[in-house]
This record gives C-alpha cells, structure tokens and sequence, in this order.
C-alpha cells in the first residue's frame, strides 16, 4: 500500500549544469582519504598506526564511546598520515592504494534465520553501520536505540540532485537485502518514499511502507517525509539511510565485502561536462573533476549540494555520505548598487525587483555571494512559505540562539536536523547561518538532555 | 566610465580592508554598503543564497511610499491655498491638473514637507551611526522606512526641532535599549509621533495644526481653517466640511503630511502585498477590524440609543466603511501595522493582530474626542499585546506536539526491551 505525501510549501532551486545520464568510470585515485568531520561529534580512536598496511573493509578506528562501532577503509594500501588539527583531535586519514586491491573477506550472515543482535553485530563490525542515521541529534545512529522507524528517501528535490532512479538501477537485490536486515532492527516499520511517477527499483521491494511524494523542495528531505509520515517525539528516535549507502550495506550482506563504489553526480554550472561517474567514497575528486573539466578558475567545489554540502578544495575527498559533488563559481565581487536594481539573474522568493516569478523554469547559475550581509531577523512570515513541517522556524532558531532547552525541546528540534533548515538560510533576507544555528542547538540539547 | 568604476570599487576595498575593526569601520561600512553589496560569500549552510537582503526589503517598502510623499507635497500646498480660499468665502472644486499639480503647491511642499524629511533621516542616521560606532556593529536598515515614515505621519507645520528632538527619543528610547533594529518592541516611528504628541500637547492637539500657517494666523484677521474631517466630526459639525467622498479617498482633505490619500496608500499596499514584503494577513483583517467597529457604532445610533445630541454622535453616525478613508487609519493600516519587527510574528497571530488594530483603532476614534485620531495608539497597544498573541498561537503548536506525545505508543528506551517508563510531561 502506498500512501501519498504532498508537499506544496517550499521552493525548487533550478540551477544550471545538471548531469546529464551518462555514467563513466572515474580514474582510480592515488590516495583515499577520511574526512572525520563527516561524522559529526565523533570521537575516533585508531586501531591502526600511520605506516600501516590496510585492506579494504579492515578496521581504521572505532568510536571511542561505542567500541564496537568500527570503520573501515575503502581501499587496500598504507595508512599514509593521519592529520591531527588542535588538541590531537584527528581531523582525516589517508591511504595510499595498492595498485592490486585486497578486500577483506567476511563470513557471510544467515540473513534469513539472523537475530537483531546478530544483524548489528555485523554491520557493527564491518563498517556499514556508520551510513545510519538517527534523529534527534542528526548523527550516526546510537546501536543501542530502539528507533520507531526507519526512513528513506528516495526522493531528491534539492538542487541539481542525481537521479535516484538513475544511480539505483540494477540494485534491487542489494537494496532488499539491506532491507531486510533493517527490519529486524526495528519494531516499527520501514518507510520508503519515491518520487510520484518514478521508476525507482525501491518501489518494488517487500518489508517497506511505500511513500509517494510530489512537491517542491524540500519534500525529498527525510526530515519533511519523516515529519509528515510519523513525526518524532520526544524520547523517540528513528534512523535514516540514503538509498545509495543501502547499496553499500546490501552488497556487504549479500558477499561478505565491502564494496564503498557509488555513482555520484559532477554537477554546477562551473563543470564544462556535468555527468555521472562511478568511483569510491573517500577518492579525490580530482579523479573526475577535471575529466568533466572547469569553466573558470575561480570556483567552490562543495561535496555535496549546494544547500547543504561541505565547502572543500579542489585537492579535496569524496565525502562519507555524498552522493554529488557541485561546482559553482566564487562571488568574491562588489555589486554596485545591488540592493535596489531590479535582479533578473538570480532566484528570489519575493517579487521585490526581483524577477525569477516571472520564468519559473528558468534556470540559474548562481555565485556563492552572499547578496548582502548579516543583519538581526526581521522580515516574518517568509520562513514559513518554504517550510513544510509543523513546527515555527524562526522561533525553533530564535529558541537555540539563546540556548532555551524548555522552548528547543517544545517547538520540536527533536525532528530536525540541520538541513531541514537549508531553504529557510537560502531565503533569509537577514543571512542569518540557519544550519548552523540548528547543528549549535542539537549539540546543546544532546549535551545536556543527551 | 566602466574603467573609472573599477577603480573606484578597487579603492573602496582597498579603504575597507586597511580599516577593518578600527572604531570608524561600521560607519564607513554603511555607507560603503550603501553603493556596493558587499564581496562577501557564504561560509557555512547553504552555498548560495536568495537575492533579497535587508536593503531590498526596507527600499521596497520606501518605493510604496515614495506617491504618497509626492502627493503630500502638492497637497500641502493645495490646503494652504484652499484654507485661504475658503476664509474668503470662496469654496474650492479641485482639478488635478487645474489647482492641484501646480509649482505653487508643490513649492509649500518643498519649504515644508522637505525639511521634515531630510531633518528625520539626518537625525535618525546620525544617531543610528553613533550607536553602531559605540557597539561596533554594523548599521542596519530599520531606519531607512522609520525616517520615512515620519515626516508622513506629523503635522505639517511640525517645529524641527521638536521633530529632532522626537527622532532622538524615538531611536533611543524606542529601538537601541533594546539592542537595535528586529529586537525593538514599539513601532519607533510610532513612538517619536507618540513622543511629539505627549510631549507637546499644547501644540500637538490643537484642531489648527493640520494646515500650513493656520496657528500662526488663528486669531487674527486671515485665519484660516485648519481643521480634519474627524475633528469636524468629533465637535458634531458634521455639516460644516464641504469635501465630498472623491476628496477623502483620493485624498484632497487635511491632514498629517502623508496619511490623507487613501487612493495612493492602496497601490502601496497592493504593491507591498504583491512584492511579498508587506503581510496581507495583518492589512485584510485590520480592515475587516476598522469595519466591524464601525458597524457596530452605526448599529448603535441606528437603534436610537444615543441622540444627536451626543457628543458622540458625529463620530459614531460616520458611515462605518468611511472610517477607512478619512484620517491615518488607512496609511497606519497598510504601513506600519505591517511593521514586522514590532507585530505578531506568526501567521495567525497576524490576523488576531491586525483585526484588533482595526477595531481598536475605531473605537479609540470615536470614543477620544480630543484626539480623534486611534491608529497610533491602537498600533502601539497591539505592538505590546503581539508577543502575547504569538505566545498562544506558539502555545497551540507546542500542546499539538504533547498531544502527539501522549498518544504516541512508547517502545522500551533500549533493545534490550527493559520497560523503562517514558516520562510524559503533561506541562
């Protein structure tokens, strides 16, 4: 049975250079690396020594506050550096590859006959646990939690987003797999959403609740789906995981390997040839960056999309979780006059001289400018237009601004994760730093409610 | 010229950088603000961001004022040369373009209506500056649409320096203890015209103020009229003004500077509802507000309990859907109860917000004959009262979510199944 959500509050950011469906195999890198910030309010400790040999799917570290939660390395090769910032906190490892790559071989799981706890002791083992979410908190899911469902989204509306329905194709037997074991971690049920006419090789699996969503962004994030599906309550949790990490721990399930390969989109209006690619989480993106090639040399490249993905270098890694890499052009210029000549170029959600109502299927090549600077709130009502749950924007922000833990916990950021706030920032007349306002708050209320 | 430019911009970057966090850095901002949107870009969340900034917002909000301001110019004038007219037993007809758009109205405009502009934005600026300097932060907006507003809603013949001397209260007392523009409680140009008018009674109140040169001239051999259509109404003269519907709504009637064209404040609204800067929420339902109250006093005299010899029978006989095109209530209606800052903040508590300016507003009217016009006071009531609106209509969300709570099936907190007992507040 499939229910149906619509969304209409929100806004479809149509940005130019899209990937077009053409799937090429990336350049094998030299060197993989970790980006520990990709796992937010971890504390790693390192089972192995710089210098040593790994092979793919071999434990690099653990989280010190759950030692059985271990994560492995993408590649076979040395463990070349491991870079430590202030306080020794360890802020990435690189690998240098083996030019013939070793997987370490698990033992196969009794998938049909195997108990929850068997379930995640194996995927505690091998490295696939840390693609779980959880909320409240927006971080790895906690194993010892007793989530009331689990969601995923294989509904992408943010900007420029790869084509779920393209990147899965052919991956049924994986993903049914991983949800299969999933089911045996929750007692409650497994919600999986698509898109409205899509062709998603997720509508066919058994063991979910099928979700078919239409709207605007951001109806494809899992907060929205989660919020209008099963809302979180306080004391409740419910994990995630993106379709394509289901990948990653299906084929672990199925052949006992991890196999960190993903199809991941090279989109921006800075890449001359926007296309899809195969590759490994933790590559460089050089690998493939400059086989699409670069329009301009003042550019961002952002490991992920542009509301909410990670700011990086052009000598940078593929991200733990990203499935897209965006580039875009730098808007490190003056505007003369900017506030007051009507904009035709870029997307407003006002009609204050501004122009993009005018075509809404315009697309546009945006700059990373902030188009004014940081002032106190003051416009209201706007938040609400392009925010779909049923919780007050503003007031949730204004709540973790002040550190109030009664009004963070009543106006629900139990439901919220950063990125839930991502159109809200993208609107916001007074360039307030919505996410991160929204990650401050959940560390706060994690810190003293935990 | 694009050369000239470049260079110009390249040496504003240069100033910019040599003196950032110096005392004089914000001051310098501003004004550099003012010409380029800065170079900045976005470090955290979302890599791009909407068009719009503060800016934009507060110059969309000036752009709906700027025809009201124009035609205040001119009709300064015009009621000068009418008030003088009628003194002599001539009553004028008015002709857009025979009596009204003429050099010598727009000429009263200037000499009056200009100084009070250009007095409120220089005072107000300049204290806006000076409290950025001492705080070291930048300056913001909120005072672009308060300076303007000002000269709009005092009295023509308004002393500077009471005006100045207001700008200050205002600004001080009414925006920067508070901690500057988006944290202030009161509308600030609500309250220099509340200042203006408690502080300067004697001046403020009086039926003469509404027209250049009347209270110089009252008494003597040329006095001429000065008086509002609500003032004529509050002393029961209902018979005594001559101006027909078609002048109120468009607006050839005394008045403050800029409240009297109904006419030209509904384009600015319309355009501030379409632009989506403006609430359309707080605007209808302070319509329908000023409506009800004004049905409701019509009622009154409609079912003979009060006589023509009430004293306030003029105001409450006043047909109800007049209200709203005679005096400020229509200007306060669409631009400064829209003030987003000081009204209700959630959607529903707009319309809770904007009904009871409405309505207080008409009843402040009819029932305070010695300063028939509410708005202002109802605006500034209701600015207290938003936050407590909010706070209900937040209220209604937050028990929605303990509903939720309590009916939610509680699963055993670990996997082990220990039934641990979810505390539930009920709070």
């Amino acid at each position: 049975m499939s229910k149906d959500i619509k969304i209409t509050k929100g806004l479809d950011i149509k940005l130019v250079g899209a990937a077009e469906q053409n799937t090429s195999k990336a350049v094998l890198s030299n060197v993989y690396a970790i980006n520990l910030n990709d796992f937010h309010g971890l504390t790693p400790k390192m089972v192995l020594k710089e210098g040593s040999e790994v092979k793919a799917g071999e434990a690099l570290f653990y989280n010190k506050n759950k030692e059985d939660m271990f994560f492995v390395s993408p590649v076979s090769g040395e463990l070349i550096e491991i870079e430590r910032g202030a306080r020794r906190r360890i802020l990435s490892l690189k690998i240098l590859a083996d030019k013939k790559q070793e997987t370490l071989a698990n033992s196969i799981l009794d998938l049909e006959n195997a108990s929850k706890d068997e379930v995640k002791a194996y995927l505690l083992k091998t490295g696939c646990w840390p693609f779980i979410l959880q909320r409240p908190y927006a971080i790895i899911a906690d194993p010892d939690a007793n989530p009331k469902a689990i969601f995923v989204s294989g509904y992408t509306t943010a900007p420029l987003a790869a084509d779920l329905d393209y990147v899965l194709q052919g991956k049924e037997n994986e993903l049914q797999a991983a949800i299969t074991a999933l089911g045996k971690l929750t007692p409650g049920k497994i919600h999986v959403s698509v898109g409205k006419s899509s062709k998603s090789p997720l509508a066919g699996l058994s063991g979910i609740e099928l979700h078919k969503v239409s709207g605007p962004h951001p109806a494809g994030l899992v907060g929205t789906q989660i919020n209008k599906i099963d809302p979180i309550n306080k004391g409740e949790t419910v994990w995630t995981v993106s379709p394509q990490d289901l990948v990653i721990i299906g084929e672990m399930l199925l052949t006992g390997k991890y196999n960190p390969q993903r199809t991941i989109a090279l989109v921006g209006s800075s890449v001359k040839k926007p296309q899809y690619y195969t590759t490994k989480i933790g590559t460089e993106i050089s690998t493939f960056l400059y086989a699409s090639g670069v329009k301009e040399e003042r550019f961002r490249v952002i490991n992920g999309d542009v509301l909410t993905g990670l700011k990086s270098r052009q000598d940078a890694y593929l991200g733990h979780y990203n499935n897209m890499v965006t580039c875009i052009p730098e808007g490190d210029d003056y505007e003369f006059f900017g506030w007051n000549k009507p904009i035709f170029n870029k997307i407003s959600a006002t009609r204050a001289l501004t122009f993009s109502w005018l075509q809404p299927n315009k697309k546009y090549d945006l700059d990373t400018n902030t188009n004014g600077e940081h002032r106190a709130f003051v416009v209201t009502g706007m938040y609400e237009k392009v925010f779909p749950m049923d919780i007050f924007p503003m007031q949730l922000l204004k709540a973790c601004m002040v550190n109030d833990l009664d009004q963070m916990e009543q106006l629900g950021l139990y439901e919220v994760a950063p990125e839930d706030f991502s159109l809200t920032e993208f609107v916001c007349v007074s360039k307030q730093p919505h996410q991160q306002i929204i990650r401050e708050g959940l560390d706060y209320l994690q810190k003293e409610i935990g | 010229m694009s050369d000239k430019r470049l260079t110009f911009k390249k040496r504003l970057h240069i100033i910019k950088h040599h003196y950032r966090g110096k005392k004089m850095a914000p001051a310098f901002n501003a004004l550099h603000t003012f010409l380029f949107t800065p170079d900045e870009t976005t470090h955290s969340g979302s890599h791009v961001r909407a068009a719009d900034d503060l800016k934009r917002t507060m110059n969309t909000v000036i752009m709906a004022l700027v025809p009201v301001l124009l035609f205040s110019m001119f009709n300064a004038g015009y009621q000068y040369y009418a008030a003088i007219d009628a003194a002599n037993g001539v009553i004028r007809e008015v002709s857009v373009f025979g009596n009204f758009l003429t050099w010598d109205n727009f000429w009263i405009g200037i000499i009056k209506v200009l100084p009070l502009v250009v007095v409120s934005y220089g005072v107000g600026l300049l204290v806006e500056f000076i409290f950025a300097v001492i705080k070291g932060h930048e300056v913001e907006e909120g005072y672009l649409v308060t300076g303007m507003l000002v000269p709009l809603i005092v009295p023509i013949d308004t002393p500077l320096w009471m005006l100045a001397v207001s700008v200050v209260f205002g600004v001080v007392i009414g925006k920067e203890v508070f901690g500057g523009t988006g944290m202030n409680i009161l509308n600030p140009a609500l309250t220099i015209r509340a200042f203006l008018f408690f502080a300067y009674p004697t001046w403020m109140s009086g039926d003469k103020v509404w027209v250049h040169e009347a209270v110089e001239r009252a008494g003597g051999p040329d006095a001429i009229s000065g008086e509002t259509i609500l003032g004529y109404l509050a002393q029961n003269n209902a018979s005594e003004y001559t101006y027909s519907l078609s002048d109120m709504f468009f607006g050839f009637i005394p008045g403050s500077v800029g409240e009297t064209s109904t006419f030209l404040i509904l384009i600015g609204g319309l355009f501030l509802i379409f632009s989506k800067i403006a609430s359309w929420r707080i605007m209808l339902s302070a319509v329908i507000g000023a409506l009800v109250m004004g049905l409701m006093f019509n009622g009154v005299v409609d079912q003979g309990w009060i006589g023509d010899t009430s004293k306030f029978y003029g105001l409450m006989s006043f047909p109800f859907w007049q209200h709203l095109i005679v005096g400020g209530l229509a200007f306060g209606i669409v631009y400064m109860a829209t003030d987003p800052v000081t009204g209700a903040q959630t959607n529903r508590g707009k319309w809770f917000y904007g009904f009871f300016i409405g309505f207080l507003s008409v009843m402040i009217r009819v029932f305070n004959p010695a300063y028939p016009e509410g708005v202002f006071l109802a605006i500034l009531l209701m600015n207290v009262f938003a936050p407590t609106i909010d706070h209900y209509v937040i209220r209604g969300n937050i028990k929605r979510r303990l509903k939720r709570l309590k009916n939610a099936t509680v699963l055993p907190k670990d996997s082990e199944g220990e039934e641990k007992e979810l505390q539930v507040e009920t709070a």
